[in-house]
């Protein structure tokens, strides 16, 4: 394999895990700081890509859907924890398991009855709808650029948020240790209504941003789910570093797992999973655990 | 991943209760049915899931070419059961049992994924239940497990593929490389295009998996950069289809290794692809424009009927109809008067939309397999890449 190969394959896989990272990121925060397995994540980022599709198809701009993804996924998030969550307060893992279970359904149902089960693309938005030449007969698409610099971005804003700001140290002082984080004064209610409504529209927003590279599709949250769950286990719940450290490891996993032992591609992710969960049952970033 | 425990768990209680249930009610002899009663057609297809539209389009060709001969099969009213298989070989057994056992129907029309399709094979086997199979393209269910009873109006995955390897080969191609998902259908389709292929002087330089059903391909096609095959023959259907097609071109490969395959990578995918797939080759048993009168009389009254283009699918679904209508109508509506019925069927010679249609010795259908090319959003008729082909049937042993 020579350097050139090597470094498009490092690109697939940072690009990869970026995307993968903007998905669970959200996941890891509900899971880590309200101790809620949502199950509708994938869910919700298939609303997302749907979303996506309906802008582009009715209003023709893509861009505008980005600011719709957040409002809508902040106005989803809020909806979900003040009707939904905040009943399930203090009960067990299976009534959330359950609970994001019937979501799944009813959003999949949803889905079919508005936009029936037909595959759809979504046109990349014109000034990206290009490739930048890598060699004679390979080109990166602009579009994976961006998604990579949306990725770091998010990245960088996120850790600052967290490490720099009064509300970063609250969520990781919850995530740490949720009844003194109580004790001491953190408004729980308040901060739960945050971060569900953060946690959905971040998988909203994910579900856009990745809708013109992963086309739009029926199911198209499940598979999303389980390997959001793979990083977030990879990372250690409820750490956003290590969702991110996570998320890469996934990517580099994944591409050159199918470079080089394409037989196994499918079984290396969870095993590296199962690898990490031997050696460090924690994650590799230290999370709250339950 | 906690959706397919919770429904297989489920499922399998469910599976245990029916089979306990099958076994009761087959313990008593079925009455024999009055010549007055309705024929009972029992669709097993996947109404719901990423496959609907493929069910939507079998079932409605159907029952229009049942309609078209005036509602009667062999002088019997018909009644439809529809059972949603959801594309699930995991509750195929249970689903099949339900039709044939609880629902009691006179024949079995299904079904679109392959490994839900064995499953059904080993029951009808089992039963002798008359099964008309309008998609799944699984060589063994006329091959090695092939059965009297067993009827295929669609393709084998054999078929498509194998004729491919000699059109690459033509077009000066030398190399190649074959993608797919790593599951049954796309193994078999690409061993027959390695056979083809092969046979026509060309070589197999890699062979690339996707595991299935994922849609993530972008470290799959630095590998095709890598190695600069000639050609790529590609396998994938329905959202994959689209997501593949609209990757490779953005990858910049379109130009320099040109893309190939069978049918299912353009057919009802089309819209989704747009531009990305100007000019792409497949071969398939079906284009979008025969010159065929039988194409345009259906293809007229489809539209008429339903409001929407047919496409391969519907004709299978029409096909299938046409074949029972055939053993029906031999067999004077008695389902039980299995040598007239069975003998007319395997008799069969359709003026399909597709073309000219036999059968085979082992009851695959005999067929044009033609090359098509995409222009305008549509598959365009290129010419025929083989004719009136026959799939080896290789192990197929009827008792």
């Amino acid at each position: 394999m020579s350097s050139f190969f090597f470094f498009v394959q490092l690109l697939n896989a940072v690009q990869y895990g970026l995307i993968l990272y903007l998905v669970a990121s959200g996941l890891t925060l509900l899971l880590g700081i309200m101790g809620v397995i949502n199950l509708a994540h994938g869910a919700f980022y298939m609303v997302g890509a749907y979303m996506a599709f309906a802008v582009v198809q009715h209003l023709a701009s893509f861009w505008l859907a980005l600011p719709l993804a957040i409002v809508l996924g902040l106005a989803l998030g809020a909806l979900l924890e003040r009707f939904l969550l905040s009943r399930l307060e203090g009960a067990d893992h299976l009534s959330q398991v359950l609970l994001s279970f019937g979501l799944i359904l009813i959003i999949n149902e949803g889905q079919r009855i508005i936009f029936g089960n037909d595959p759809h693309g979504i046109d990349v938005p014109g000034v990206l709808n290009f490739s930048i030449p890598l060699s004679e007969t390979f080109a990166y698409p602009a579009y994976r650029l961006f998604v990579c610099a949306i990725g770091i971005v998010f990245a960088v804003g996120v850790s600052l948020v967290m490490a720099r700001t009064r509300i970063g140290m609250m969520l990781r002082a919850s995530a740490e240790n949720r009844p003194m984080a109580r004790a001491l004064g953190v408004n729980a209610k308040r901060m739960y209504l945050g971060v569900t409504a953060a946690g959905i529209a971040c998988a909203v927003l994910a579900g856009v941003i990745a809708a013109p590279i992963a086309s739009v599709y029926p199911g198209m949250g499940d598979q999303v789910l389980i390997l959001s769950f793979v990083v977030i286990v990879l990372g250690g719940i409820g750490s956003l570093p290590g969702a991110l450290v996570g998320a890469l490891l996934l990517g580099l996993v994944d591409a050159f797992g199918k470079q080089f032992f394409p037989n196994f591609a499918a079984f290396l992710v969870y095993a590296a999973m199962i690898a990490v969960l031997i050696a460090r049952p924690q994650g590799l970033f230290r999370g709250t655990g339950t | 991943m906690a959706k397919t425990t919770f429904d297989r768990r489920s499922a399998l209680k469910v599976m245990g209760g029916a089979g306990a249930a099958g076994l009761a009610l087959r313990a008593f002899p079925s009455p024999a049915i009055a010549q007055g009663a309705p024929v009972k057609v029992g669709f097993m297809l996947p109404y719901t899931g990423t496959y609907a539209p493929l069910a939507k389009n079998i079932d409605q060709a159907f029952r229009q070419y049942v309609a078209e001969k005036g509602d009667k099969l062999g002088g019997r009213a018909v009644e439809y059961v529809t059972v949603d298989d959801q594309a699930d070989p995991s509750k195929a057994t249970d689903n099949m049992n339900k039709l044939v056992d609880r629902d009691k129907v006179d024949v079995v029309v299904g079904t679109v994924h392959s490994g839900v399709q064995m499953a059904m094979v080993k029951i009808a086997r089992e039963t002798g239940k008359l099964m008309i199979i309008p998609n799944a393209g699984a060589d063994a269910a006329t091959r090695a497990a092939c059965a009297p009873n067993i009827f295929r109006s669609s393709f084998s995955n054999w078929q498509p593929c194998y004729p491919m390897g000699k059109v690459m080969a033509d077009a000066g191609h030398k190399t190649a490389m074959t993608i797919t998902w790593k599951y049954a259908a796309g193994e078999e389709d690409v061993t027959a295009f390695k056979e083809g292929f092969g046979k026509a002087g060309g070589q197999v330089v890699g062979e690339l998996w996707v595991p299935f059903p994922e849609v993530e391909f972008q470290s799959f096609l630095t590998q095709i950069a890598e190695k600069k095959p000639d050609g790529v023959f590609a396998f994938f259907a329905g959202g994959g289809a689209v997501k593949f097609v609209k990757d490779y071109a953005a990858a910049g490969l379109r130009k320099s290794v040109p893309l190939y395959g069978p049918g299912f990578l353009t057919d009802g995918t089309l819209q989704a692809q747009g531009e990305a797939a100007d000019g792409l080759k497949t071969t398939l048993h079906y284009a979008d424009d025969l010159d065929n009168p039988a194409d345009k009389a259906f293809r007229a009254a489809y539209q008429k009927r339903y409001g929407a283009e047919p496409d391969v699918y519907s004709v299978q679904g029409y096909d299938a109809a046409a074949l029972l209508v055939l053993g029906m109508d031999a067999a004077k509506g008695d389902v039980n008067a299995k040598d007239p019925l069975y003998a007319a069927i395997r008799g069969a010679k359709l003026n399909s939309p597709r073309g000219p249609m036999t059968m085979s010795a082992a009851n695959n259908p005999i067929q044009n397999i033609y090359l098509r090319e995409v222009k305008n959003g549509k598959n365009a008729y290129v010419k025929i890449a083989a004719d009136a082909l026959s799939d080896p049937g290789t192990g197929c042993k009827m008792v």
